[in-house]
Protein backbone atom coordinates (compact mmCIF):
# COMPACT_ATOMS: atom_id res chain seq x y z
CA UNK A 1 0.00 0.00 0.00
CA UNK A 2 2.68 2.59 -1.56
CA UNK A 3 -0.87 5.36 -0.61
CA UNK A 4 -0.44 4.96 3.32
CA UNK A 5 2.90 5.80 3.71
CA UNK A 6 2.34 8.97 1.71
CA UNK A 7 0.11 9.41 4.89
CA UNK A 8 2.51 8.71 7.44
CA UNK A 9 6.26 8.50 6.00
CA UNK A 10 7.41 4.58 7.29
CA UNK A 11 11.10 5.10 9.03
CA UNK A 12 13.45 1.98 8.44
CA UNK A 13 13.50 1.34 12.63
CA UNK A 14 9.63 0.44 12.05
CA UNK A 15 9.80 -1.02 9.12
CA UNK A 16 12.62 -3.34 10.29
CA UNK A 17 10.55 -4.00 13.26
CA UNK A 18 7.69 -5.31 11.03
CA UNK A 19 9.80 -7.52 8.59
CA UNK A 20 11.18 -8.86 12.13
CA UNK A 21 7.39 -9.63 13.25
CA UNK A 22 6.69 -11.32 10.08
CA UNK A 23 9.40 -13.39 10.16
CA UNK A 24 8.47 -14.57 13.70
CA UNK A 25 4.50 -14.63 13.01
CA UNK A 26 5.73 -17.64 10.10
CA UNK A 27 7.78 -19.12 12.85
CA UNK A 28 5.34 -19.30 15.06
CA UNK A 29 2.58 -20.35 12.93
CA UNK A 30 4.89 -23.19 11.79
CA UNK A 31 5.00 -24.07 15.36
CA UNK A 32 1.09 -25.16 14.98
CA UNK A 33 1.46 -27.81 12.94
CA UNK A 34 -1.40 -26.68 10.86
CA UNK A 35 -1.94 -28.83 7.61
CA UNK A 36 -4.34 -28.76 4.94
CA UNK A 37 -5.26 -32.00 5.93
CA UNK A 38 -5.32 -31.42 9.40
CA UNK A 39 -7.91 -28.11 8.62
CA UNK A 40 -10.29 -30.45 5.84
CA UNK A 41 -10.26 -32.82 9.06
CA UNK A 42 -11.08 -30.19 11.43
CA UNK A 43 -13.38 -28.51 9.58
CA UNK A 44 -15.61 -31.88 8.71
CA UNK A 45 -15.28 -32.34 12.28
CA UNK A 46 -16.44 -28.89 13.39
CA UNK A 47 -19.26 -29.37 11.20
CA UNK A 48 -20.45 -32.38 12.67
CA UNK A 49 -19.88 -30.45 16.32
CA UNK A 50 -22.18 -27.99 15.01
CA UNK A 51 -25.19 -29.89 14.06
CA UNK A 52 -24.50 -31.94 17.44
CA UNK A 53 -25.05 -28.86 19.39
CA UNK A 54 -28.61 -28.39 18.20
CA UNK A 55 -31.00 -27.99 19.44
CA UNK A 56 -30.04 -27.14 22.82
CA UNK A 57 -31.16 -29.69 25.74
CA UNK A 58 -33.15 -28.15 28.48
CA UNK A 59 -34.32 -31.40 30.09
CA UNK A 60 -32.24 -31.26 33.20
CA UNK A 61 -32.92 -27.34 33.91
CA UNK A 62 -33.13 -28.70 38.02
CA UNK A 63 -28.98 -29.47 37.35
CA UNK A 64 -28.35 -25.87 35.30
CA UNK A 65 -30.34 -24.03 37.66
CA UNK A 66 -28.18 -25.82 40.66
CA UNK A 67 -25.19 -24.53 38.90
CA UNK A 68 -25.72 -21.35 38.08
CA UNK A 69 -27.27 -20.03 41.30
CA UNK A 70 -23.81 -21.78 42.89
CA UNK A 71 -21.84 -19.49 40.13
CA UNK A 72 -23.88 -16.48 40.82
CA UNK A 73 -23.49 -17.06 44.52
CA UNK A 74 -19.70 -17.51 44.45
CA UNK A 75 -19.49 -14.49 42.23
CA UNK A 76 -21.52 -12.46 45.13
CA UNK A 77 -19.31 -13.31 47.75
CA UNK A 78 -16.06 -13.03 46.28
CA UNK A 79 -16.98 -9.33 45.30
CA UNK A 80 -18.29 -8.33 48.81
CA UNK A 81 -15.02 -10.47 50.05
CA UNK A 82 -12.83 -8.47 47.76
CA UNK A 83 -14.48 -4.93 48.01
CA UNK A 84 -13.53 -5.60 52.03
CA UNK A 85 -10.22 -7.07 51.22
CA UNK A 86 -8.66 -4.15 48.71
CA UNK A 87 -9.83 -1.35 50.76
CA UNK A 88 -7.37 -1.34 53.22
CA UNK A 89 -4.81 -2.66 50.47
CA UNK A 90 -5.49 -0.55 48.16
CA UNK A 91 -5.33 2.65 50.94
CA UNK A 92 -1.81 1.19 51.59
CA UNK A 93 -0.67 1.19 48.08
CA UNK A 94 -1.60 5.21 47.29
CA UNK A 95 1.52 6.53 46.43
CA UNK A 96 0.14 10.12 47.84
CA UNK A 97 -1.16 9.32 51.36
CA UNK A 98 1.48 6.51 52.55
CA UNK A 99 5.15 6.51 52.41
CA UNK A 100 7.37 4.43 50.24
CA UNK A 101 7.94 1.65 52.11
CA UNK A 102 4.24 0.96 53.15
CA UNK A 103 3.12 1.48 49.30
CA UNK A 104 5.97 -0.60 48.11
CA UNK A 105 4.58 -4.34 49.54
CA UNK A 106 0.83 -3.32 49.23
CA UNK A 107 1.48 -3.02 45.27
CA UNK A 108 3.41 -6.05 45.01
CA UNK A 109 0.39 -8.15 46.56
CA UNK A 110 -1.56 -6.68 44.33
CA UNK A 111 0.11 -7.20 40.98
CA UNK A 112 1.11 -10.75 42.47
CA UNK A 113 -2.81 -11.45 42.77
CA UNK A 114 -3.45 -10.00 39.37
CA UNK A 115 -0.96 -11.67 37.66
CA UNK A 116 -2.12 -15.26 37.77
CA UNK A 117 -5.67 -15.86 35.74
CA UNK A 118 -8.55 -17.00 38.65
CA UNK A 119 -8.37 -20.46 37.37
CA UNK A 120 -4.90 -21.12 38.15
CA UNK A 121 -5.62 -19.51 41.53
CA UNK A 122 -8.64 -21.79 41.54
CA UNK A 123 -6.75 -25.16 41.41
CA UNK A 124 -4.61 -24.10 43.62
CA UNK A 125 -6.83 -23.74 46.44
CA UNK A 126 -8.49 -26.64 44.88
CA UNK A 127 -5.23 -28.67 45.95
CA UNK A 128 -5.29 -26.61 49.41
CA UNK A 129 -8.97 -26.71 50.58
CA UNK A 130 -11.25 -29.41 48.64
CA UNK A 131 -13.71 -29.53 45.62
CA UNK A 132 -16.10 -27.03 45.90
CA UNK A 133 -17.35 -23.32 46.28
CA UNK A 134 -14.80 -22.32 48.93
CA UNK A 135 -12.00 -22.88 46.09
CA UNK A 136 -13.84 -20.86 43.76
CA UNK A 137 -14.69 -17.69 46.03
CA UNK A 138 -11.35 -17.93 47.50
CA UNK A 139 -9.50 -17.57 43.83
CA UNK A 140 -11.92 -15.24 42.71
CA UNK A 141 -11.33 -12.69 46.13
CA UNK A 142 -7.87 -13.13 45.09
CA UNK A 143 -8.02 -12.24 41.51
CA UNK A 144 -10.57 -8.95 42.99
CA UNK A 145 -8.00 -8.17 45.20
CA UNK A 146 -5.75 -7.67 42.37
CA UNK A 147 -7.74 -5.52 40.05
CA UNK A 148 -9.94 -3.92 42.74
CA UNK A 149 -7.07 -2.56 44.60
CA UNK A 150 -5.28 -1.60 41.43
CA UNK A 151 -8.83 0.62 40.39
CA UNK A 152 -8.95 2.04 44.06
CA UNK A 153 -5.65 3.03 44.51
CA UNK A 154 -5.46 4.61 41.34
CA UNK A 155 -8.57 6.45 42.47
CA UNK A 156 -6.81 7.51 45.83
CA UNK A 157 -4.02 8.80 43.74
CA UNK A 158 -5.81 11.10 41.48
CA UNK A 159 -7.97 13.00 44.74
CA UNK A 160 -7.45 16.07 45.61
CA UNK A 161 -5.28 16.94 48.81
CA UNK A 162 -6.72 20.46 49.43
CA UNK A 163 -9.87 18.62 51.75
CA UNK A 164 -7.42 15.95 53.11
CA UNK A 165 -5.33 18.93 54.33
CA UNK A 166 -8.62 20.47 55.14
CA UNK A 167 -9.54 17.86 57.57
CA UNK A 168 -6.19 17.39 58.81
CA UNK A 169 -5.78 20.79 59.79
CA UNK A 170 -8.75 20.67 62.44
CA UNK A 171 -6.82 17.88 64.25
CA UNK A 172 -9.26 15.28 62.90
CA UNK A 173 -7.51 11.69 63.65
CA UNK A 174 -6.46 9.36 60.91
CA UNK A 175 -9.50 7.73 60.73
CA UNK A 176 -11.77 10.93 60.19
CA UNK A 177 -9.83 12.37 57.36
CA UNK A 178 -9.97 8.90 55.73
CA UNK A 179 -13.40 8.93 55.65
CA UNK A 180 -14.37 12.98 55.12
CA UNK A 181 -11.18 13.57 53.42
CA UNK A 182 -10.53 10.77 51.13
CA UNK A 183 -13.26 8.50 50.37
CA UNK A 184 -16.55 11.12 49.88
CA UNK A 185 -14.44 11.66 47.29
CA UNK A 186 -13.83 8.35 45.42
CA UNK A 187 -16.90 6.92 46.70
CA UNK A 188 -18.62 7.05 43.07
CA UNK A 189 -15.61 5.44 41.32
CA UNK A 190 -15.56 3.00 43.81
CA UNK A 191 -18.85 1.75 43.44
CA UNK A 192 -18.52 1.59 39.47
CA UNK A 193 -15.32 -0.06 39.74
CA UNK A 194 -17.05 -2.39 42.59
CA UNK A 195 -19.95 -3.33 40.01
CA UNK A 196 -17.42 -4.37 37.24
CA UNK A 197 -15.88 -6.61 39.22
CA UNK A 198 -18.95 -8.54 40.25
CA UNK A 199 -19.43 -8.41 36.40
CA UNK A 200 -16.20 -9.97 36.39
CA UNK A 201 -16.56 -12.29 38.57
CA UNK A 202 -19.69 -13.54 37.08
CA UNK A 203 -17.95 -14.34 34.41
CA UNK A 204 -14.82 -16.48 36.00
CA UNK A 205 -17.09 -18.01 38.54
CA UNK A 206 -18.81 -19.92 35.46
CA UNK A 207 -15.18 -20.95 34.48
CA UNK A 208 -13.48 -22.23 37.53
CA UNK A 209 -15.81 -24.93 37.89
CA UNK A 210 -13.50 -26.87 35.68
CA UNK A 211 -11.44 -27.50 37.47
CA UNK A 212 -13.56 -28.46 40.40
CA UNK A 213 -14.06 -24.97 42.34
CA UNK A 214 -17.53 -24.80 42.05
CA UNK A 215 -20.16 -23.65 39.76
CA UNK A 216 -21.65 -24.37 36.40
CA UNK A 217 -18.25 -24.64 34.82
CA UNK A 218 -18.28 -28.14 36.12
CA UNK A 219 -21.13 -29.52 34.82
CA UNK A 220 -20.08 -27.21 31.49
CA UNK A 221 -17.21 -30.06 31.79
CA UNK A 222 -18.64 -32.98 32.81
CA UNK A 223 -20.96 -32.96 29.48
CA UNK A 224 -18.02 -31.67 27.38
CA UNK A 225 -16.60 -34.98 28.90
CA UNK A 226 -19.43 -37.28 27.78
CA UNK A 227 -20.10 -35.53 24.49
CA UNK A 228 -23.29 -34.72 25.74
CA UNK A 229 -22.98 -31.80 23.18
CA UNK A 230 -26.81 -30.76 23.47
CA UNK A 231 -26.52 -29.78 27.37
CA UNK A 232 -23.31 -27.88 26.92
CA UNK A 233 -25.41 -25.90 24.23
CA UNK A 234 -27.79 -25.40 26.79
CA UNK A 235 -25.47 -24.73 29.53
CA UNK A 236 -23.79 -22.09 27.02
CA UNK A 237 -26.56 -20.49 26.18
CA UNK A 238 -27.83 -19.84 29.89
CA UNK A 239 -24.33 -19.03 30.74
CA UNK A 240 -24.61 -16.07 28.31
CA UNK A 241 -28.35 -15.00 29.53
CA UNK A 242 -26.53 -14.91 32.99
CA UNK A 243 -23.67 -12.60 31.80
CA UNK A 244 -25.80 -10.35 30.17
CA UNK A 245 -28.13 -10.01 32.65
CA UNK A 246 -25.85 -9.22 35.04
CA UNK A 247 -24.49 -6.54 32.70
CA UNK A 248 -27.86 -4.67 32.69
CA UNK A 249 -28.02 -5.03 36.42
CA UNK A 250 -24.55 -3.24 37.26
CA UNK A 251 -25.24 -1.15 34.49
CA UNK A 252 -28.55 -0.16 36.25
CA UNK A 253 -26.11 0.43 39.45
CA UNK A 254 -24.30 2.63 37.59
CA UNK A 255 -26.96 5.18 36.63
CA UNK A 256 -28.09 5.12 40.31
CA UNK A 257 -24.95 6.18 41.38
CA UNK A 258 -23.82 8.08 38.35
CA UNK A 259 -20.43 6.11 38.57
CA UNK B 1 -47.30 32.42 51.85
CA UNK B 2 -43.55 33.32 53.85
CA UNK B 3 -40.71 31.05 52.05
CA UNK B 4 -39.71 29.14 55.09
CA UNK B 5 -36.51 31.16 56.67
CA UNK B 6 -33.35 29.91 55.61
CA UNK B 7 -32.03 28.41 58.82
CA UNK B 8 -35.54 25.94 58.88
CA UNK B 9 -35.17 24.63 55.45
CA UNK B 10 -33.59 21.16 55.33
CA UNK B 11 -30.77 21.02 52.92
CA UNK B 12 -30.41 17.26 51.01
CA UNK B 13 -28.00 16.67 48.33
CA UNK B 14 -30.22 14.09 46.60
CA UNK B 15 -34.04 13.85 45.48
CA UNK B 16 -36.28 11.77 47.17
CA UNK B 17 -36.32 9.44 44.39
CA UNK B 18 -32.68 8.98 44.10
CA UNK B 19 -32.47 8.00 47.88
CA UNK B 20 -34.83 5.71 47.10
CA UNK B 21 -32.89 4.48 44.40
CA UNK B 22 -29.54 4.05 46.14
CA UNK B 23 -31.04 2.52 49.34
CA UNK B 24 -33.10 -0.29 47.37
CA UNK B 25 -29.05 -0.80 45.59
CA UNK B 26 -27.87 -1.33 49.19
CA UNK B 27 -30.52 -3.75 50.57
CA UNK B 28 -30.12 -5.38 47.76
CA UNK B 29 -26.53 -5.95 47.98
CA UNK B 30 -27.32 -6.50 51.53
CA UNK B 31 -29.74 -8.96 50.87
CA UNK B 32 -27.73 -11.15 48.43
CA UNK B 33 -25.02 -11.53 50.23
CA UNK B 34 -26.95 -12.92 53.38
CA UNK B 35 -28.73 -15.02 50.90
CA UNK B 36 -25.39 -16.26 49.55
CA UNK B 37 -23.84 -16.59 52.87
CA UNK B 38 -27.17 -18.73 53.93
CA UNK B 39 -27.40 -21.42 50.70
CA UNK B 40 -23.67 -21.50 49.40
CA UNK B 41 -22.19 -25.48 49.88
CA UNK B 42 -19.36 -24.49 52.18
CA UNK B 43 -18.67 -26.85 54.94
CA UNK B 44 -17.33 -24.12 57.95
CA UNK B 45 -14.80 -26.77 59.29
CA UNK B 46 -12.61 -26.65 56.02
CA UNK B 47 -13.04 -22.93 56.10
CA UNK B 48 -11.74 -22.88 59.88
CA UNK B 49 -9.37 -25.51 58.40
CA UNK B 50 -8.22 -23.41 55.06
CA UNK B 51 -5.18 -21.06 56.15
CA UNK B 52 -3.53 -24.45 57.62
CA UNK B 53 -3.89 -25.96 54.27
CA UNK B 54 -2.88 -22.88 52.70
CA UNK B 55 0.59 -22.88 54.61
CA UNK B 56 1.00 -26.48 54.42
CA UNK B 57 0.74 -26.15 50.76
CA UNK B 58 3.09 -23.41 50.21
CA UNK B 59 5.37 -25.15 52.64
CA UNK B 60 5.46 -27.97 50.11
CA UNK B 61 6.10 -26.12 47.21
CA UNK B 62 9.49 -24.64 48.52
CA UNK B 63 12.20 -24.74 47.45
CA UNK B 64 11.33 -23.93 44.01
CA UNK B 65 12.49 -26.98 41.44
CA UNK B 66 15.15 -24.24 39.50
CA UNK B 67 16.19 -26.96 37.59
CA UNK B 68 13.04 -27.81 36.18
CA UNK B 69 12.48 -24.35 34.16
CA UNK B 70 15.76 -25.38 31.69
CA UNK B 71 14.17 -28.76 30.85
CA UNK B 72 10.76 -27.72 30.62
CA UNK B 73 9.48 -24.89 31.63
CA UNK B 74 11.36 -22.54 28.73
CA UNK B 75 10.23 -24.32 26.25
CA UNK B 76 6.29 -24.60 26.89
CA UNK B 77 6.63 -20.56 27.96
CA UNK B 78 7.56 -19.83 24.53
CA UNK B 79 4.74 -21.92 23.15
CA UNK B 80 2.19 -20.03 25.34
CA UNK B 81 3.72 -16.92 23.87
CA UNK B 82 3.63 -18.12 20.51
CA UNK B 83 -0.32 -19.11 21.03
CA UNK B 84 -1.04 -15.37 22.63
CA UNK B 85 0.84 -13.61 19.92
CA UNK B 86 -0.61 -15.27 16.88
CA UNK B 87 -4.08 -15.74 18.27
CA UNK B 88 -4.04 -11.57 18.64
CA UNK B 89 -3.20 -11.47 14.99
CA UNK B 90 -5.38 -13.76 13.72
CA UNK B 91 -8.16 -11.71 15.75
CA UNK B 92 -7.07 -8.43 14.46
CA UNK B 93 -7.53 -9.61 10.84
CA UNK B 94 -11.21 -11.47 11.53
CA UNK B 95 -12.30 -7.74 13.79
CA UNK B 96 -11.70 -5.71 11.52
CA UNK B 97 -13.86 -6.06 9.31
CA UNK B 98 -16.55 -6.46 11.77
CA UNK B 99 -15.31 -3.15 13.81
CA UNK B 100 -15.69 -1.27 10.40
CA UNK B 101 -19.39 -3.35 10.35
CA UNK B 102 -20.81 -2.17 13.79
CA UNK B 103 -19.84 1.32 13.68
CA UNK B 104 -23.01 3.64 12.12
CA UNK B 105 -21.18 6.34 10.63
CA UNK B 106 -18.76 3.95 8.27
CA UNK B 107 -21.52 1.53 7.84
CA UNK B 108 -25.07 2.81 7.11
CA UNK B 109 -27.20 -0.28 7.28
CA UNK B 110 -28.66 -0.81 10.89
CA UNK B 111 -29.10 -4.29 9.88
CA UNK B 112 -25.45 -4.66 9.24
CA UNK B 113 -24.64 -3.14 12.03
CA UNK B 114 -27.19 -5.34 14.33
CA UNK B 115 -25.65 -8.60 12.58
CA UNK B 116 -21.99 -7.23 13.25
CA UNK B 117 -23.00 -6.37 16.69
CA UNK B 118 -24.77 -9.44 17.63
CA UNK B 119 -21.35 -11.71 16.34
CA UNK B 120 -19.00 -9.25 18.56
CA UNK B 121 -21.29 -9.65 21.74
CA UNK B 122 -21.54 -13.59 21.03
CA UNK B 123 -17.87 -13.69 21.03
CA UNK B 124 -17.10 -12.09 24.34
CA UNK B 125 -19.95 -13.70 25.83
CA UNK B 126 -18.41 -17.09 25.69
CA UNK B 127 -14.93 -17.84 27.45
CA UNK B 128 -11.63 -18.64 26.08
CA UNK B 129 -11.78 -21.59 27.56
CA UNK B 130 -14.86 -22.69 26.81
CA UNK B 131 -13.76 -21.76 22.73
CA UNK B 132 -10.91 -23.91 23.78
CA UNK B 133 -12.75 -26.29 24.76
CA UNK B 134 -14.47 -26.63 21.30
CA UNK B 135 -11.13 -26.26 19.37
CA UNK B 136 -9.44 -29.22 21.22
CA UNK B 137 -12.64 -31.54 20.29
CA UNK B 138 -12.51 -30.51 16.52
CA UNK B 139 -8.46 -29.89 15.87
CA UNK B 140 -7.49 -32.33 18.74
CA UNK B 141 -5.34 -31.42 21.48
CA UNK B 142 -2.38 -28.76 20.96
CA UNK B 143 -1.31 -25.60 20.22
CA UNK B 144 -3.50 -25.14 17.56
CA UNK B 145 -6.54 -25.20 19.31
CA UNK B 146 -4.99 -22.70 22.05
CA UNK B 147 -4.73 -20.61 19.26
CA UNK B 148 -8.03 -20.50 17.54
CA UNK B 149 -9.68 -19.72 20.96
CA UNK B 150 -7.90 -16.57 22.16
CA UNK B 151 -8.28 -15.27 18.50
CA UNK B 152 -11.93 -15.90 18.63
CA UNK B 153 -12.97 -14.60 21.82
CA UNK B 154 -10.57 -11.52 21.06
CA UNK B 155 -12.83 -10.91 17.91
CA UNK B 156 -15.56 -9.64 20.43
CA UNK B 157 -13.36 -7.49 22.44
CA UNK B 158 -11.41 -5.94 19.73
CA UNK B 159 -14.14 -5.46 16.77
CA UNK B 160 -16.40 -3.33 19.83
CA UNK B 161 -13.72 -1.62 20.89
CA UNK B 162 -12.20 -0.65 17.32
CA UNK B 163 -15.98 0.49 16.37
CA UNK B 164 -16.69 2.71 19.60
CA UNK B 165 -13.18 4.12 18.40
CA UNK B 166 -14.41 4.74 14.46
CA UNK B 167 -18.10 5.91 16.26
CA UNK B 168 -16.02 9.28 17.74
CA UNK B 169 -13.82 9.50 14.76
CA UNK B 170 -14.11 13.67 13.12
CA UNK B 171 -16.27 13.65 10.29
CA UNK B 172 -14.78 16.54 8.99
CA UNK B 173 -11.76 14.63 6.96
CA UNK B 174 -14.32 12.14 5.85
CA UNK B 175 -16.93 14.57 4.42
CA UNK B 176 -14.10 16.32 2.37
CA UNK B 177 -12.91 12.76 0.60
CA UNK B 178 -16.69 12.48 -0.05
CA UNK B 179 -16.90 15.46 -1.71
CA UNK B 180 -13.49 15.00 -3.80
CA UNK B 181 -15.17 11.96 -5.07
CA UNK B 182 -12.99 9.53 -3.16
CA UNK B 183 -13.96 5.81 -3.75
CA UNK B 184 -14.85 3.91 -0.56
CA UNK B 185 -11.51 2.29 -0.02
CA UNK B 186 -9.73 5.62 -0.19
CA UNK B 187 -12.16 6.83 2.57
CA UNK B 188 -11.43 4.23 5.01
CA UNK B 189 -7.83 4.60 4.05
CA UNK B 190 -6.96 8.53 3.92
CA UNK B 191 -10.48 9.22 6.40
CA UNK B 192 -10.87 6.97 8.78
CA UNK B 193 -7.67 4.54 9.64
CA UNK B 194 -5.14 7.66 10.36
CA UNK B 195 -7.74 8.91 13.14
CA UNK B 196 -8.00 5.84 14.74
CA UNK B 197 -5.03 3.76 13.93
CA UNK B 198 -3.01 4.74 17.02
CA UNK B 199 -6.67 3.54 19.66
CA UNK B 200 -6.09 0.55 17.76
CA UNK B 201 -2.98 -0.09 18.26
CA UNK B 202 -3.18 0.40 21.51
CA UNK B 203 -6.45 -2.05 21.99
CA UNK B 204 -4.33 -4.74 20.13
CA UNK B 205 -0.94 -4.21 22.80
CA UNK B 206 -3.83 -4.12 25.79
CA UNK B 207 -5.50 -6.94 24.55
CA UNK B 208 -2.37 -9.22 24.02
CA UNK B 209 -1.60 -8.32 27.52
CA UNK B 210 -4.82 -9.75 28.72
CA UNK B 211 -4.28 -12.67 25.96
CA UNK B 212 -0.47 -13.68 27.57
CA UNK B 213 -2.77 -14.46 30.86
CA UNK B 214 -5.00 -16.37 29.30
CA UNK B 215 -2.87 -18.34 27.01
CA UNK B 216 -1.22 -19.53 30.06
CA UNK B 217 -4.83 -21.29 31.03
CA UNK B 218 -5.13 -23.23 28.07
CA UNK B 219 -2.86 -25.66 28.85
CA UNK B 220 -5.42 -27.44 31.77
CA UNK B 221 -8.12 -28.27 29.25
CA UNK B 222 -5.26 -29.41 26.92
CA UNK B 223 -5.02 -26.48 24.49
CA UNK B 224 -1.11 -26.39 24.84
CA UNK B 225 1.50 -23.99 26.40
CA UNK B 226 2.96 -23.89 30.10
CA UNK B 227 -0.45 -25.06 31.46
CA UNK B 228 -0.08 -28.36 30.08
CA UNK B 229 3.12 -28.62 32.41
CA UNK B 230 1.48 -27.02 35.41
CA UNK B 231 -1.07 -29.64 35.42
CA UNK B 232 1.22 -32.67 34.95
CA UNK B 233 2.91 -31.38 37.74
CA UNK B 234 -0.11 -30.76 39.86
CA UNK B 235 -1.70 -34.32 39.19
CA UNK B 236 1.98 -35.85 40.05
CA UNK B 237 2.14 -33.46 43.68
CA UNK B 238 5.70 -32.21 42.63
CA UNK B 239 4.44 -29.03 44.41
CA UNK B 240 8.74 -27.73 43.86
CA UNK B 241 8.02 -27.60 40.20
CA UNK B 242 4.64 -26.19 40.60
CA UNK B 243 6.07 -23.20 42.80
CA UNK B 244 9.15 -22.56 39.63
CA UNK B 245 6.20 -22.50 36.94
CA UNK B 246 4.40 -20.43 38.97
CA UNK B 247 7.11 -17.79 39.26
CA UNK B 248 7.66 -18.11 35.79
CA UNK B 249 4.51 -17.16 34.90
CA UNK B 250 4.39 -14.09 37.30
CA UNK B 251 7.76 -12.98 35.67
CA UNK B 252 6.57 -13.57 32.31
CA UNK B 253 3.36 -11.60 32.73
CA UNK B 254 4.88 -8.46 34.62
CA UNK B 255 7.48 -8.51 31.77
CA UNK B 256 4.76 -8.21 29.29
CA UNK B 257 2.67 -5.93 31.58
CA UNK B 258 5.31 -3.44 32.04
CA UNK B 259 6.44 -3.36 28.31
CA UNK B 260 2.91 -2.88 27.30
CA UNK B 261 2.43 0.21 29.69
CA UNK B 262 5.98 1.84 28.09
CA UNK B 263 4.79 0.75 24.27
CA UNK B 264 1.68 2.66 24.98
CA UNK B 265 3.61 5.67 26.52
CA UNK B 266 4.92 5.99 23.09
CA UNK B 267 2.26 5.40 20.37
CA UNK B 268 -0.46 7.41 22.40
Amino acid sequence: MAGVSAVRPASWPLRLASIGFALYLAYALSHLELTPARFLAGLEFGQKFLAKLFPPDFHRWELLLKGLKESLEMAILASALGVVASLPVSLLGARNLMPAWVTWPARMLMVVCRSFHPVIVAILFVKAVGFGALAGILALTVASLGFLGKLFTEAIEEISLKQVEAVRSTGAPFMSVITYGVLPQVYTRFIGFASYELDANLRNSTLVGIVGAGGIGGTLFAAFQRFDYDFVCAIILSIIALIIAGEVLTNAVKRVFRA
Amino acid sequence: MTPASVAEREWRRFTPVERGARFAVYFTIVAAIVASIRTVEVIPEFVADAPEQIADLLRRMWPPDLAYYPQEINSALMDSMHIATVGTVLAIVMALPFGFLAARNVTPFAWANWLARLILISARSVNTLVFALFFVAVFGPGALAGTLAIAFHSIGFLGRLFSEALEVANPGPVEALRAAGAPWPSVIVYGYWPQVAPAFWALVLFRWDINVRESIVLGLVGAGGIGVVLDTAMNLFQWTRVAMVLIAILAVVVVAEVAVTYIRKKII
